[in-house]
């Protein structure tokens, strides 16, 4: 992939980044990137998951600072030691999960550690002022109140407060992380409409991004990100294959592990009829012994919900569920876990890991929490911890020590360990949620053929990603999910853009 | 000895000096200084008395530090104490046949304190902090309403045998307390319990990260319950040995929780849970003790204990704030 | 721009907003209640109402200021020691002399000034769990206080009890100071961008760092406060005992029972959400419910095991209904 030159330069970069790496230990995330963006320009940075965009990202806003390499800002060298600083400079950093105070108003945040003062009170007439001077660029019919609490706006919502406060901090560099995640479609053409405006101002927006036809939509020059490097840089649109060639880099059928034959699907081991609660509807589903079911759909279309409540984390309310046979019904993880089930969590961190307990420890807990309480912690049998050790051993965790703490691991190694825990248990149905988030692209590799040889064993798996190229290229099956229901079911081998469709509900969208 | 095997010999000896816990080599300095000011406490008499007195709170922390290793605190210990001495002597009242079935009312009152504790954290989802503060008022109040404010009566040489008796005439070491063979007892089962057990283990992983816990199947809210019941039996084992050498008064445990939160952080628990080790506790305790000793030595007034003790207490922890800062990942 | 004016506000009103007002009224219910089947109306005369809350002054004093520390997600365990140290010096100092109240006051806020300030210090910059930072403090205070005085030391001059006992324009002076102290503390809160700084970081100390607020500062100002606050209710116990003594504090049990009122009135524990009303509110119930055992003839010691029941049932019952409110 060489870089194609420029050909209709429009005035100097803004923002230029030069030979910029950083390292983290075990891992580089940014090897020698050089990034540029120009004013009224929109640059799509794309990248897989993992290539390196957000830590890109968080060396400009000042939350990281680079080990090599320079950032000129308006021609200026600069130098962020802090987020504050970048902010001053004129970086403003819409991150996917807003940085909004919850329960503050809408002028509150806007002017959030700046708020004027006028004769030592808050000049609240003023901020409210601003406030709808900030939002007018929506037009004039976005509904947002100055003084509406946060908490009680809808997503799209909270997003054009964000965007606002980029506006009336007159940001020179707008970044977006992935902002669509969140909207549906008529939120998305809000959104492009508002970038439209940001543009036509001469603000220089970064939009970070793996959907193609948005980058087709809206953006004029697109840099690629693969492995911490880049890997091909545009001042044009080029052909979506083109940038998809660079951010993968290799064929999709040797990065996954082939699909199961006919005859390795078995039984449905776990049967959902007429499945709900408050955030799922009428869910019927069936997860098959060796089959690996992969669910898509857009943020908050309920994917981690259903692997919530399968798991009794978030129990089901209305309908039955069907393991082996039997009727069941978990009002916690700990039966769910008894029954057979298991769930490898997406946020590892808040929720999969023991940060401060050795990795056999984090490996042992769920032996351990169903052995005899008051039995030797070197467990015995098959859930020994010798055995354990060994299975790290054969899932090539990588670790100095196996009595050392779990947070000194890569993410790739933690994840082992958390899957690890499970295999002890022997369980029949695996939820995955977000398994590759936070992982290195070798490493996905050894997870994908991970999942499929336990399905080989004989078990269910069941994988939530937001990762659409993972869930295709995995899954036996794709379940799309829109709005807590399961709204379409294909085979392996579907197209994107039919499951993009299916998850946003916009045929139209397919073409 | 060539410089290789020197460098070599460095790396291991830093990689072994962090397994003693520091606070081992800080009791030690303190006792030599005691030795110094008072030869005598290296006779049997000298530092067995010493163990003596410390071993109300060193049982009392190497139960508090199972609260802690599970997130929580317990500050509810010291009106525990309190509660069982007071009770103690109204239910005896002078009787010395009535002692056993007495000390069983007093564990089964110790089992429903920490039964309380437990549940009002774990379902109510109270701070701990709160919710054992709220218990010490309430436990406090109690032990005045029982005992009408103005305790009378004392223990029967029978109840007091645990905290005052020794077994004499013994080769070597020559006395030996009861209280030191109640603390052993007790140290060794809790130790053995966190440290070599699942539930010890499971202890530990939910302070660290409760919600990671219950999705690996730890049953939550048992183990929080259990750390809060051992920590009021310890309260009540204290309240006994307590009650044989310092009498019944209604303030006789004041002050004991924080004493036993001291010396859980003085062995380098975490607070806030996830990580924390019997036997450091329990030399925490003795430090405690040593420093309290040394006090008294030098001639400062009681209340200079509460003093020395919050600098203690606010140190110890900001000093692991400063390891953990500027620890080398 | 004229839609934007129109778009309806979407208001949802929020539990913790109306809860100490539902309570409120409850207690007042059940208190009337009372008052009229056990057949005592004289309690329900005005007076009556004004002594009841005139005996929460102290309370209601160390409540706004624990409100503010509780608002930044932080929490003062230090303020019934210094309640006490407070008590003790002012009376000390004063030893009945008149031309020492100024003197006095003084030295009393200036310590309060420099716990509030040590307090805030370790919490921020030692980065010490602030629940034992405070405790520690405690200590330290009592410990200090305790060397020096084992009783009731020194007096205050008669001047000085117009404090807790006098009459401008028919109502406690007491009760005026504590009125003005909230409409201080409200408008501090409302109005000033200190205010919304202390929001800021109670509700998110990270993006509040991230949008370049001096977070420590803010903490540390905040202990000041909860710190001054709790002098100025042992100047107000001095004057109304008329002298101070090193238990007052810890037997008043105000740690516990100002963080109470405070989550009573709606004030999250985790910072970043409620207010000075809420608060009020809370002194009130507590005020109404110390007055309610006092008809009914609860003895002192029973009293206070009902009112740690209360506490936990009370703090409990926010906790699970936040929760709720979460999930």
């Amino acid at each position: 992939m060489s870089a194609v030159p420029p050909e209709n330069p429009q005035g100097p970069p803004v923002l230029e980044m030069h030979d910029v790496s950083k390292s983290f230990p075990g891992v580089k995330a940014l090897d020698r990137v050089s990034f540029h963006c120009r004013r009224g320009e929109v640059r799509a940075l794309v990248g897989e998951n993992g290539a390196g965009k957000s830590t890109l990202i968080k060396i400009l806003s000042g939350v990281y600072q680079a080990d090599e390499g320079t950032i000129l800002l308006g021609a200026k060298e600069v130098h962020f030691a802090h987020p504050v600083e970048s902010l001053a400079a004129g970086i403003s950093v819409i991150y996917q999960e807003f940085s909004l105070l919850p329960d503050r108003t809408v002028a509150d945040n806007i002017f959030l550690g700046r708020e004027p003062v006028r004769r030592g009170m808050l000049d609240r007439a003023r901020m409210w002022r601003e406030t709808q001077e900030s939002l007018s660029l929506f037009g004039a019919d976005h509904g947002i109140d100055p003084g509406s609490v946060i908490s009680e706006l809808g997503v799209a919502q909270q997003q054009m407060v964000e965007i606002a406060k980029a506006v009336s901090l007159e940001a020179r560099v707008v970044v977006m992380d992935e902002p669509t995640a969140a909207l549906d479609e008529n939120e998305c053409e809000v959104l492009f409409g508002i970038i439209e405006r940001l543009k036509a101002r001469g603000t220089a927006v970064i939009y970070i991004t793996h959907r193609m036809r948005e980058v087709d939509r809206l953006a004029d020059a697109v840099t690629v990100l693969k492995d911490g490097r880049v890997a091909a840089e545009f001042d044009h649109v080029p052909e979506a294959s083109l940038i998809i060639n660079a951010m993968v880099g290799r064929e999709l059928r040797d990065f996954y592990p082939p699909a199961a034959g006919a005859e390795e699907i078995g039984e449905a081991i776990l049967t959902v009829r007429g499945g709900g609660n408050d955030k799922l509807f009428s869910i019927d589903l069936e997860l098959k012994a060796g089959e690996i079911a992969g669910f898509a759909g857009i943020q908050g279309a309920g994917r981690t919900a259903l692997g919530r409540a399968l798991f009794g984390i978030e129990p089901f309310t209305r309908g039955a569920m069907i393991l082996e046979g039997k009727e069941v019904r978990f009002q916690s993880p700990r039966d769910a876990i008894r029954a057979g089930l298991t769930l490898v969590p997406g946020d590892r961190k808040a929720e999969g890991l023991l940060l401060m307990q050795s990795v056999t420890d984090n490996g042992m807990v769920s032996a351990r929490a169903f052995a005899r309480l008051l039995a030797g912690h070197g467990g015995s049998g098959r859930l020994s911890a010798q055995r354990m050790e060994e299975l790290f051993g054969q899932m090539e965790v990588r670790a100095a020590d196996y009595r050392q703490e779990i947070q000194f691991l890569s993410g790739g190694n933690q994840q082992k360990v958390v899957v690890a825990r499970w295999l002890s248990l022997a369980p029949k149905v695996l939820i995955f949620i977000e398994p590759t988030r936070g992982v290195d692209v070798n490493a996905k590799a050894g997870i994908y053929n991970l999942m499929r040889e336990l399905a080989r064993g004989g078990a269910a798996i069941m994988m939530i990603s937001s990762d659409l190229p993972e869930v295709l290229g995995v899954s036996d099956r794709i379940l799309v999910m829109r709005e807590g229901r399961i709204v379409a079911e294909h085979r392996r081998g579907v197209g994107e853009a039919t499951v993009m469709a299916d998850a946003t509900g916009h045929t139209e969208a397919a073409a | 000895m060539s410089s290789e095997t020197q460098d070599l010999n460095a790396v291991r000896a830093r990689r072994r000096l962090p397994r003693i816990n520091p606070i081992w080599f800080v009791l030690a300095a303190l006792i030599v200084a005691i030795i110094v000011y008072n030869p005598n406490f290296v006779q049997p008499v000298g530092y067995m008395n010493f163990l003596k007195r410390a071993a109300p709170l060193a049982i009392l922390a190497a139960g508090q530090i199972y609260v802690i290793v599970s997130g929580g605190f317990d500050l509810s210990v010291g009106s525990t104490i309190t509660l069982t001495v007071i009770g103690s002597s109204m239910l005896l009242n002078n009787n010395p046949d009535a002692t056993w079935w007495v000390i069983l009312l007093m564990y089964a009152m110790g089992l429903a304190i920490g039964l309380t504790n437990g549940l009002v954290v774990s379902i109510l989802k109270v701070p701990s902090l709160i919710a054992t503060l709220g218990m010490m008022i309430t436990l406090s109040g109690l032990a005045l309403m029982w005992s009408g404010g103005a305790p009378r009566g004392y223990l029967p040489e029978s109840f007091r045998y645990f905290g005052r008796a020794n077994i004499t005439d013994l080769p070597l070491i020559n006395i030996l307390p009861i209280s030191l063979i109640v603390l052993a007892v007790v140290v060794c089962l809790l130790w053995w319990l966190m440290h070599r057990t699942n539930y010890g283990r499971l202890v530990h992983a939910v302070g660290d990260n409760p919600r990671a816990a219950v999705l690996a199947g730890v049953p939550l809210m048992r183990v929080r319950v259990s750390a809060f019941v051992i920590s009021s039996l310890t309260a009540v084992t204290a309240g006994i040995l307590l009650g044989g050498f310092a009498g019944v008064s209604t303030d006789v445990g004041r002050g004991f929780e924080l004493q036993a939160i001291t010396a859980a952080v003085l062995g380098g628990a975490q607070l806030l849970g996830g990580r924390g080790s019997v036997s450091a506790t329990i030399a925490g305790a003795l430090t405690l003790t040593a420093i309290f000793t040394l006090l008294n030595f030098v001639g400062l007034p009681q209340p200079v204990r509460e003093v020395v003790q919050g600098l203690i207490l606010i140190s110890a922890v900001a000093y692991a704030m400063y390891r953990r800062r500027h620890a080398v990942h | 721009m004229s839609d934007a004016m129109l778009a309806t506000r979407r208001s949802r009103i929020r539990f913790e907003t109306i809860a100490p007002a539902v309570i409120l009224l409850g207690a007042v219910a059940i208190y009337i209640g009372v008052v009229i089947a056990s057949g005592q109306a004289r309690y329900l005369s005005l007076e009556n109402l004004v002594g009841v809350f005139n005996r929460s002054i102290a309370l209601a004093i160390t409540a706004i200021g624990q409100t503010f520390v509780i608002l930044v997600a932080s929490i003062d365990l230090s303020v019934a020691a210094l309640i006490s140290a407070s008590a003790v010096l002012a009376s000390v100092v004063m030893g009945g002399e008149p031309a020492m109240i100024v003197p006095a006051i003084a030295a009393v806020l200036v310590l309060g000034a420099i716990v509030g300030l040590a307090n805030g210090l370790v919490v921020t910059k030692l980065e010490v769990n602030p629940l034992i930072a405070t405790l520690g403090m405690a200590l330290i205070i009592q410990g200090c206080l305790s060397a020096f005085v084992s009783n009731f030391a020194g007096s205050v001059p008669k001047d000085f009890q117009f404090f807790a006992y006098g009459i401008a324009f028919g109502l406690p002076v007491s009760l005026i100071f504590i009125g003005l102290l909230a409409l201080l503390s409200w408008f501090v809160l409302r109005f000033t961008r200190f205010g919304a700084n202390i929001y800021s970081v109670g509700g998110n100390r990270e993006a509040a760092r991230f949008a370049g607020i001096k977070t420590a500062r803010v903490v540390i100002a905040a202990h000041v406060i909860s710190s001054l606050c709790a002098a100025t209710a042992g100047l107000y116990l001095a004057s109304r005992l008329g002298s101070g003594a090193p238990w007052i504090g810890r037997d008043g049990m105000y740690d516990l029972e100002s963080i109470a009122v405070v989550v009573i009135g709606g004030t999250v524990l985790a910072g970043g959400r409620g207010g000075i009303w809420g608060t009020i509110a809370g002194v009130l119930i507590f005020a109404l419910i110390d007055s309610l055992f006092n008809i009914v003839g609860v003895d002192a010691f029973a009293k206070q095991v009902l009112r740690g029941v209360i506490i936990i049932a009370a703090v409990g019952f926010y906790a699970v209904r936040s929760q709720r409110m979460a999930a």
